[in-house]
């Protein structure tokens, strides 16, 4: 099944030409990394709107990392600019980065330290973190994500999940405006990943604005208001969830035992490739409503058994812009 | 790296926060770190040990003569050599491993765990942390020489006792002034140590294995040794950092004789300088992936 979709790559296209967002809060210009021969981010043009929890889809190896990494300014990019809050990053990163709490890449602690130890010794390199409270937000932040009982055992005991859930609880150790959140579900049983998710969404009711990263579409989609799809380190996509689902092309199918007649009345009433598979015909039909199919369909005196209209899935569009598989895009 | 009290300063950008301009924390937790780490406190346990190996067997053996590391004669007549002795074996391998071992760790341990990536997005400036990390390893030579004199001293004085100490000069000088000698060759020592510690958190840029970092510090060490003991390189002689480490004995003369030590205080401060930067200029523009 081949989409045409909302392609964005090419600079400034479709959605991005719509509304220009005023104040983003993550705003990339042609963002590019080359690692030897190898485009791994190829003219990133990204737009993530204040306030929106915006998914950042595409398989493993598309570039979202590195994007990732070069927003947080741990990976000087070869070309293009980049802004969180409003700073240009690296030059105002540290204006910017006390606002932006950040999962990159998995979770990495001391082994040796406890989880509590761990995200104290972060607070400590904090500048911006009042001392005083730090005990009050390190116990607050473990709470939020459930290890609270467990925050004294060592890091190196703690299974993945829960490893997962530090590194989250490390980015929330004082209030923030954005939350870039790198694969957070990563290695979380279902019901963990469930938690994850309420947490994003709660966290987004507050006022934060969240970028999560994912392989898994079905992981981010209930909670994302915007999605970008990343692909051989290109944007191939990028709008509202509405805007994206919007993208794909409506079919109407009819069962009958007429074929050939439905497809001429569906022909006359505009029904653009209108195309007969054994007793079902199909077409898109454009501006035209579907009860007036159904009607004009009557009113030919065609026998209609069965009339579907389907819309594809965010899925079938994730997966339509990205291949399915498993080869990794390398 | 002052040590001066934190200040905080209003940040009009962003509402609550203050940044302050000035904090000890991010040091204290890098001590807590080295200290609270199982291998460095085994390794302090071997640093230890080695006077008390020393101290013991010149006490069991009555026939203290021969070609022994120097001080090692003076042993039995006052407590305080047991330290110097110590000190002596232990600057050729034992302390330049044991800051190497805290050098790999610095930045290299860091990207190795993947805590660097977290700590840069805190953030932590990469100027800054390279201070705090240099910092944390100049506290860490004095740790891991003075634990070796603290040993030695006690040892040393439990089994031959705080009569007065005789000077390489051959004068005499009573127990509160030796014990002040034996403080200031720690802190010459001391310093020599941070200044291979400079070295090391340059290596420790290079790479993300630790391992590879220490190793690479440690044949940086030893190949400073050999090049100091061939005599055909004598014009290279004083621009070696470990050459001048064993003038510390010139502190033992009476009055002290500082020519060399201060010499030494010279190189190690160039050392720690250059090396310290060209970390800085490895460090500070680097990707980091890890």
């Amino acid at each position: 099944m081949t989409l045409p979709v909302t392609q964005v790559s090419p600079p400034a296209a479709a959605p991005d030409t719509s509304v220009p967002v005023a104040d983003p809060a993550v705003e990339t210009r042609g963002l590019s990394k080359r690692f030897g021969s190898r485009l791994a981010v190829d003219g990133l043009h990204m737009v993530v709107p204040r306030g929106a929890v915006y998914g950042f889809l595409g398989p493993n190896g598309s570039g979202k990392t590195t994007t990732i990494r070069m927003l947080l300014g741990l990976v000087e990019p070869t070309s293009g600019t980049r802004s969180l809050l409003g700073h240009a990053i690296p030059r105002e990163a540290s204006r910017a980065l006390p606002q932006v709490g950040a999962l990159v890449e998995g979770p990495a602690f001391h082994p040796y330290l406890s989880g509590r130890s761990n995200l104290a010794r972060l607070d400590a390199a904090d500048l911006w973190s009042d001392p005083r409270t730090a005990r009050t937000r390190i116990d607050a932040a473990l709470d939020r994500v459930g290890l609270l009982a467990t925050a004294g055992k060592r890091y190196r005991a703690y299974s993945l999940g829960m490893r997962q859930r530090l590194a989250i609880a490390a980015s929330l150790l004082t209030p923030r405006e954005l939350l870039v959140l790198d694969e957070p579900t990563n290695g979380l049983d279902p019901q963990g990943t469930r938690e994850v998710r309420h947490l994003v969404a709660s966290l987004a009711e507050d006022g934060a604005t969240v970028l999560i990263s994912s392989h898994l579409l079905s992981e981010v989609e209930q909670i994302c208001s915007h999605l970008g799809i990343m692909s051989d380190g290109r944007l191939v996509a990028q709008g509202t969830v509405s805007e994206l689902r919007g993208a794909g092309v409506t079919t109407v199918g009819v069962t009958t035992s007429q074929p050939s007649d439905a497809a001429s009345v569906l022909g006359r009433l505009g029904v653009t490739d209108v195309e007969v598979v054994g007793d079902e015909v199909r077409g898109h039909p454009g501006p035209v409503a579907p009860e007036t199919i159904v009607a004009a369909l009557v009113h030919a005196d065609v026998p209609v058994r069965g009339f579907a209209v389907t819309t594809p899935s965010l899925e079938d569009l994730f997966v339509g812009l990205t291949g399915e598989g498993f080869d990794v895009s390398g | 790296m002052s040590v001066a009290e934190t200040t905080t300063v209003p940040e009009p950008s962003s509402a609550a926060s203050r940044k302050r301009l000035v904090s000890t924390r991010l040091l204290r937790s890098e001590v807590r770190l080295i200290g609270g780490r199982r291998r460095n406190q085994m390794g302090l346990l071997v640093l230890a040990a080695v006077p008390i190996v020393l101290a013991i067997s010149v006490r069991l053996s009555s026939n203290s003569s021969g070609g022994g590391p120097d001080f090692l004669d003076s042993v039995t007549s006052n407590g305080l050599f047991v330290p110097l002795a110590a000190l002596t074996v232990e600057m050729g391998i034992f302390l330049p491993l044991a800051i190497s071992m805290l050098a790999g760790d610095a930045v290299a341990g860091e990207a190795n765990l993947g805590t660097l990536r977290y700590l840069l997005t805190v953030p932590v400036s990469r100027t800054r942390l390279l201070a705090v990390k240099f910092a944390s390893l100049c506290i860490g030579a004095l740790w891991g020489v003075a634990t070796v004199a603290l040993a030695g001293a006690i040892i040393g004085i439990a089994l031959f006792g705080t009569g007065p100490l005789t000077t390489l000069s051959g004068s005499q000088l009573d127990f509160g002034a030796a014990l002040g000698r034996v403080l200031l060759v720690v802190v010459y020592l001391s310093a020599c140590i941070a200044a291979l510690g400079a070295v090391g958190l340059f290596i420790s840029t290079l790479t993300e294995q630790p391992i590879a970092a220490t190793i690479a510090l440690m044949i940086f060490t030893i190949l400073s040794w050999i090049l100091d003991a061939v005599p055909q390189l004598e014009w290279l002689h004083p621009w070696l950092i470990v050459h001048e480490w064993l003038s510390f004995s010139d502190l033992l003369r009476d009055p002290p004789f500082w020519d060399n030590v201060l010499r030494g205080l010279g190189v190690d401060a160039a050392y720690a300088a250059v090396f310290w930067l060209l970390a800085w200029a490895r460090f500070s523009g680097k990707d980091v992936t890890s």
